[in-house]
């Protein structure tokens, strides 16, 4: 085990460095010369040469990287050229935002995938059963940025039951953070109205987010589910007289677990990509529209800044899925 | 004759099928659309971005199935021209992604080593950015714009057919036929080619057709947010970014290209789901 441990922490460290070069690559392949880049879109000839000295683009490129990688230790990941700001302190305000939308995505996509999956299973080719097989195949296919706009086009507009976009509402002062998860901290603080509000709030963009996550749970959990219910040791516990609901709930869930860790450490990715659609709709400020609305400016250190984010989150949410991996499936920690 | 019969068996799989035949339905329309787009729009005058103001953002009617958009052009034909720019730029993205990773993948697995540990550890690099995120981070390097949108989700793609080709390699270089190519005398070369592409096919040609798809929604995906092609193109995801600021009041506006992309994205998907129960049977369906 301790080996085991040991050399996913390795990997997981090596990685992290090759995501580091990786960024530092993208920013020097690029056509577009840095310092012009950095000096920002509206910048004349001996702004961009002032960039170039001020950012140590003149150095050699070995020096360069070393300058890079000791700022991002320092958790300094360099300024925006359009606001101004520090972008280490952009992303630590914006990400807590993306979490706790990914966080609620992936809490719905759990709950209705892994039900969903479980009836679709017991009633087999029932018609049940059909319309969930559509809806797990139209999950994936929707185009996130579409699929929302539907939703707020029925749910805000026309019935006006849910709010359009943003995190809560426009006249409201948004509290000092504890965790930066607003349904967190307005649990925290004990309060009911902030906590109604970011919920309302958060509803649509995470159902649209967590659409095709819930369409490969679903999808798992019923094939594996279907394979169980089959199985040798499911009818001897039958045999024994274990009441149904517990055979399903229990003894052949326990089979599917695996695989669903599995798509976690999957979609958790896809999910953090589709933010970027979802966030744009639904105007959410989290990491995803801050990196699209900085491409779209040209503005570049904020890009990479949210690309070593997200993908630093990623690898972590894998490491964890790794670790629970080999908690809940003793044969791997040997592998 | 082995080849028809194979042929008529898989045709009977696809056709036993309701989602299979759904799939096939839904990419030859598209396909067919793509093909014949300039010849069948009802306005073809509209393609070329021809202005008339008194027609703009009329709701759908019998003249326009799905109504007008900004400058007085049918929504429908716009969006059926879009559909080989779509299509296109999709197969195109796919079968470049297949070419880069399909013969690293089975380099990796055949040779083994340190070639391999270094093939493998820059694809799980490549895959450890969420794929969107690291497209957004390469069009920002190259500039925005439909070949660049290409490029980056090229690099974006390659690696998921790295570790496809490379675990079938695995497997298939164990096999006894391999060995007795080899010992038979057959340069490594040949058996690469002659022995282990064809008999890893299968999953890289299901994993194809639905990358088609998925590459189709990733290029919307790219011109919704802005980094893809620009709106005066008829690119599918341009135009419900634009249609975006006509909501709530012009919705439909919105309704029709967005419903294209589900279309075609759909049809892939389900095709490739076909194909894999016709063409890799014992594969794991999660």
């Amino acid at each position: 085990m301790f080996l085991y441990l040991l050399r996913r922490f390795a990997l997981a460290g090596l990685m992290l460095f090759g995501l580091v070069c990786l960024t530092f690559i993208i920013a020097n392949i690029a056509p577009a010369d840095p310092a012009a880049l950095a000096a920002g879109p509206d910048a004349g000839r001996s702004q961009i040469e002032q960039a170039r000295r001020e950012y140590g683009l003149d150095k050699p490129l070995p020096e360069q990287f070393l300058r890079y990688v000791t700022d991002l230790a320092h958790g300094e990941f360099g300024r925006s050229v359009a606001s101004g700001r520090s972008v280490g302190r952009d992303l630590a305000r914006y990400f807590p935002a993306t979490l706790e939308l990914c966080l609620v995505a992936m809490t719905i996509g759990l709950i209705a995938g892994i039900s969903l999956g479980m009836l679709s299973a017991l009633f087999k080719d029932s018609w049940l059963d059909h319309i969930t097989r559509i809806f797990a195949v139209s999950g994936i296919a929707l185009p996130p940025f579409w699929f929302g706009l539907l939703l707020q086009l029925g749910f805000a507009v026309w019935l006006g039951w849910l709010p359009t976009s943003g995190r809560i509402g426009v006249s409201t002062e948004p509290p000092d953070p504890i965790t930066g998860l607003l349904l967190v901290d307005s649990l925290l603080r004990g309060d009911g109205a902030l906590f109604g509000q970011s919920l309302s709030h958060i509803l649509l963009p995470a159902i649209v987010l967590s659409l095709p996550c819930l369409a490969s749970i679903l999808r798992v959990n019923r094939s594996e589910m279907v394979e169980a219910l089959r199985a040798d040791y499911i009818t001897a516990a039958r045999a024994h007289g274990v009441a149904p609901w517990r055979l399903v709930t229990v003894h052949a869930l326990k089979n599917a677990m695996l695989p669903t860790l599995a798509i976690i450490g999957l979609r958790w990715g896809w999910m953090m990509s589709s933010t970027v659609l979802v966030e744009t709709v639904f105007d959410w400020p989290g990491t995803g529209l801050y990196a699209v609305s900085s491409a779209i400016a040209g503005d570049f250190k904020p890009v990479m800044g949210v690309t070593l984010i997200v993908g630093l989150n990623f690898m972590l949410v894998n490491l964890v899925v790794d670790l629970l991996y080999g908690v809940l499936d003793p044969r791997l920690r040997d592998a | 004759m082995a080849a028809s019969r194979g042929l008529r068996l898989a045709a009977w799989h696809l056709s036993r099928s309701f989602a299979s035949m759904l799939g096939l339905v839904l990419v030859t329309a598209i396909v067919l659309l793509a093909l014949l787009g300039p010849w069948i729009v009802p306005y073809p005058d509209d393609v070329a971005g021809s202005v008339s103001l008194i027609n703009k953002l009329k709701p759908p009617s019998a003249a326009h199935w799905f109504g007008t958009d900004e400058v007085g052009n049918d929504i429908l034909t716009r969006v059926i021209i879009g559909a080989r720019l779509s299509l296109l730029v999709g197969i195109g993205i796919t079968f470049a992604a297949a070419a880069i990773g399909v013969p690293l993948g089975i380099l990796a697995g055949t040779a083994g080593g340190a070639v391999r540990e270094t093939i493998m550890r820059v694809t799980d690099l490549f895959l450890s950015v969420p794929g969107l995120v690291l497209a957004i981070a390469l069009v920002a390097a190259l500039g925005p714009g439909i070949v660049n949108a290409m490029i980056a989700l090229v690099l974006v793609w390659w690696p998921g057919y790295v570790r496809l080709a490379e675990s079938k390699a695995l497997s298939i270089r164990e096999e006894p036929f391999i060995e007795a190519a080899r010992v038979a005398g057959a340069p490594s070369l040949r058996i690469l080619w002659r022995h282990v592409l064809p008999n890893s096919l299968s999953p890289i040609i299901v994993k194809m057709s639905m990358d088609i798809g998925q590459a189709i929604l990733a290029v919307a995906s790219l011109g919704f947010i802005g980094l893809g092609a620009k709106p005066p193109t008829p690119e599918w995801g341009a135009m419900i970014s634009i249609a975006r600021g006509y909501l709530p009041d012009w919705w439909w506006y919105a309704i029709c290209p967005g419903a294209f992309i589900y279309a075609s994205v759909l049809g892939f998907n389900l095709l490739g789901d076909g194909l894999r129960d016709i063409l890799d049977p014992r594969s794991n369906r999660g």
